[in-house]
């Protein structure tokens, strides 16, 4: 098992640069995210992580030892493929131990590993069929025996369960995790599903364009994101943003949204100029006693809580609030903020502006 | 099953179909049924008129095909009787066989010109396909269509400088010219076929195995080579075909020692007269090995027909 540090890795591909600068220290038997929308560089880092690809500059070290520029197949490392890759001339036990038999073990050892791995994935009623006719499932647990069954140094996973359908993609990620944690082997898992990336990760790195946005624990991104993009691109619904103009000093503890004094962490930099003021769905209340007012416009069901759509003089804002609580298009209600929880973001650069809230995440991200 | 469906087809489409299928199986069948009859037939039934679809089958075809015989005098053949069943043949005529034809050694010669070029051609094919298909290779597209280029003319319209070039190489008449020859003609198909094999062959399979700690070359011996069988063994049966059968510079370039089988086909018929029994009896015999080599691998092809179908 195998910590892997990252450091200014960098790719192009030609003149466009699919990975920019990332750096980011993945812990021993850690399950590290990585997440971003489609075409962001998650598959060309973890490629490269591989050895599959060779970065343009910038190291890669598992175990503290530098590989950016090794073959894959001296890396020790083993890879899940989206479509799971599975040598389809070969039957099931033939696929899993395949890796074995590159390594010349001797025939009766490997038939035991296989035997092992299969009973812990629960597939040694399949492995001597072939692996055209297995289900999405099957395949999956098959393409993870190939991995496991060689006791890599880390597993390195590319949209594992993307060719699953949803109801299935839910038990399967369960039992990835449950497996993750019986073995504590080193994971790095890419996803572009925010959901999946903070029920399974134990850290998560956000990437967008190519660029790191934010590395942390799942809370931490969640409660306390950098940037604007990774305060929208994690929630559903997303983070609300309300756009307002003011100076605010060191220490600062009010903003003021359209006049109305609303509370924000005390702020550890001062700002002057266009910001926003982000705060997220659950953390709104619908109170008629609260000064800043909104106009319902929608309401979404969700069973015990309940999405409602208000028009505000800042733009529109989503609220999640008890499914109990009454609210009907048209109402006029005040709202409240849970200003401790908001983050405030300069609108140009999109970053979050330090207060007590988040200058502990930022300080390190 | 009852009543519409419409992938089912009705008692009645089942019939027309099979009727056509029989006709056009009869009608494509017909010649070559014509010719392995003729190498049955005695030379008097071959040309007889009407033509006879009922014979005494005989070997005289085969004899004449194999042997060179010389005529005799009454005396000569009264002192010496047949030694062999197919003197015995010969007799007939007041001929005795006096050694085997070059028939035997044409056959040979195309057996080894056939199947080497289709080796060298799909051999390099693969490797020049798979390289096309995985790696970044400079002016690639241009390579690509200056390969398909060569096909764009009949191969024959340069006839003569290959004559001239074959002469001053050296390469005139030898096997290893033909082979060359045969493969030069065929590497584009070869390239171009298996290049759209390969790359139907997802890039994972051998990431995976290099991740597994196999080498590059492992990876493509031991994933790569197993999944492009298919392609590998339409483009052979492709490639085998056109060397089998080339006619127009085997008679140009060849004359003894590498001459294959259709530039001598033809030669037999001076033998002694008109004789279509060993000319049907030789071209009967050519078609096995394509035949049979076809049949070896029908599993293959017929999969490699369909194969861009299938796959989505
Ligand atoms: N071999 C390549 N040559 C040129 N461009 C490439 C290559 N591989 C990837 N790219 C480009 O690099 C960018 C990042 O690709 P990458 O596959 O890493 O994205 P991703 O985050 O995995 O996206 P997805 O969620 O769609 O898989 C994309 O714009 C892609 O087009
Ligand atoms: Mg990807």
């Amino acid at each position: 098992m195998a910590e892997i540090v990252i450091k200014n890795l960098r790719k192009e591909f030609g003149s466009f640069t699919a990975v920019q600068s990332s750096s980011f220290k993945i812990e021993d038997g850690e399950f590290f995210m990585l997440l971003g929308p489609s075409g962001c560089g998650k598959t060309t880092t973890l490629r490269m992580i591989a050895g599959l690809e060779l970065p343009t500059s910038g190291e890669i070290y598992i175990d503290g030892q530098e590989v950016g520029q090794k073959p894959a197949s001296q890396r020790d490392i083993a890879f899940v493929f989206q479509m799971f890759a599975l040598y389809p001339h070969m039957n099931v036990r033939k696929n899993i131990s395949y890796p074995l038999v590159s390594q010349g073990m001797p025939k009766a050892q490997v038939k035991e590993k296989v035997a092992e791995v299969a009973r812990i994935l629960g597939i040694e009623d399949i492995l001597n069929s072939s692996v055209s006719g297995l289900s999405g499932g099957d395949r999956q647990r098959v393409a993870l025996g190939r991995a496991i069954v060689r006791d890599p140094k880390c597993f390195l996973m590319d949209e594992p369960l993307g060719a699953l359908d949803a109801e299935f993609r839910e038990h399967m990620a369960e039992e990835l995790r449950a497996l993750h944690d019986r073995m504590g082997a080193t994971t790095v898992y890419v996803t572009h599903d925010q959901l999946e990336a903070m029920q399974m990760g134990d850290k998560i790195v956000v990437m967008n364009h190519g660029v790191i946005e934010q590395f942390g624990a799942p809370q931490d991104i969640y409660d306390k994101p950098a940037t604007m993009f990774v305060a929208d691109f994690i929630g559903s619904p997303p983070m609300n943003f309300l756009r307002f103009h003011e100076s605010l000093d060191v220490g600062a503890t009010t903003a003021h949204l359209h006049g109305e004094a609303v509370e924000i962490p005390a702020l550890r930099e001062a700002f002057d100029g266009d910001m926003v003021y982000g705060i997220r769905p659950e953390h709104i209340r619908l109170d008629d006693a609260a000064g800043y007012r909104g106009e319902v416009i929608a309401t979404e069901y969700l069973g015990t809580t309940q999405i409602v759509t208000l028009s505000t003089s800042n733009g529109e804002v989503k609220a999640r609030i008890s499914s109990d609580q009454i609210a009907k298009v048209g109402d006029k209600v005040g709202l409240s903020f849970n200003g401790t929880t908001a983050t405030l973001f300069d609108n140009q650069s999109g970053r979050a502006i330090r207060s007590a809230l988040n200058e502990g995440v930022l300080s390190h991200g | 099953m009852s009543g519409f469906s419409v992938t089912e087809p009705s008692r009645g489409q089942k019939w027309i179909a099979g009727i056509l299928v029989v006709t056009y199986a009869l009608v494509t069948l017909l010649p070559l049924l014509w010719i392995i009859a003729t190498g049955f037939k005695s030379p008097s039934d071959a040309i007889a008129y009407p033509p006879k679809a009922v014979f005494e089958p005989t070997l005289e075809g085969y004899v004449n095909l194999f042997t060179t015989r010389t005529r005799q005098t009454p005396d000569y053949l009264a002192e010496n009787p047949p030694e062999t069943w197919y003197d015995e043949i010969v007799r007939k005529y007041d001929m005795v066989v006096v050694g085997p034809s070059r028939y035997g050694e044409r056959f040979l010669n195309s057996i080894i010109i056939g199947f080497g070029s289709t080796f060298l051609s799909v051999f390099l094919g693969t490797l020049a396909a798979y390289a096309f298909s995985r790696y970044k290779v400079p002016l690639k597209d241009d390579l690509l269509f200056f390969i398909l280029s060569t096909r764009m003319m009949p191969p024959i319209a340069v006839a003569i400088p290959i004559f001239l070039m074959f002469r001053s190489l050296g390469l005139s008449d030898t096997h290893a010219g033909m082979i060359l020859l045969y493969t030069a003609v065929n590497l584009s198909l070869a390239v171009w076929l298996l290049k759209g094999f390969i790359d139907e062959i997802p890039r994972e399979y051998e990431e995976a195995a290099l991740i597994d700690g196999y080498t590059r070359f492992q990876a493509f011996y031991k994933v790569v080579l197993p999944q492009a069988a298919t392609g590998i063994a339409s483009t052979a049966i492709f490639c085998l075909i056109f060397a089998w059968n080339e006619y127009a510079f085997a008679v140009l370039l060849t004359s003894g020692t590498a001459q294959t089988a259709p530039p001598f086909i033809p030669t037999i018929i001076g033998v002694g007269g008109q004789d279509w029994p060993a000319v049907a009896a030789g071209a009967t015999l050519f078609l096995l090995p394509v035949m049979v080599f076809t049949i070896l691998l029908r599993k293959h092809l017929l999969r490699g027909i369909t194969f861009g179908a299938v796959r989505k």
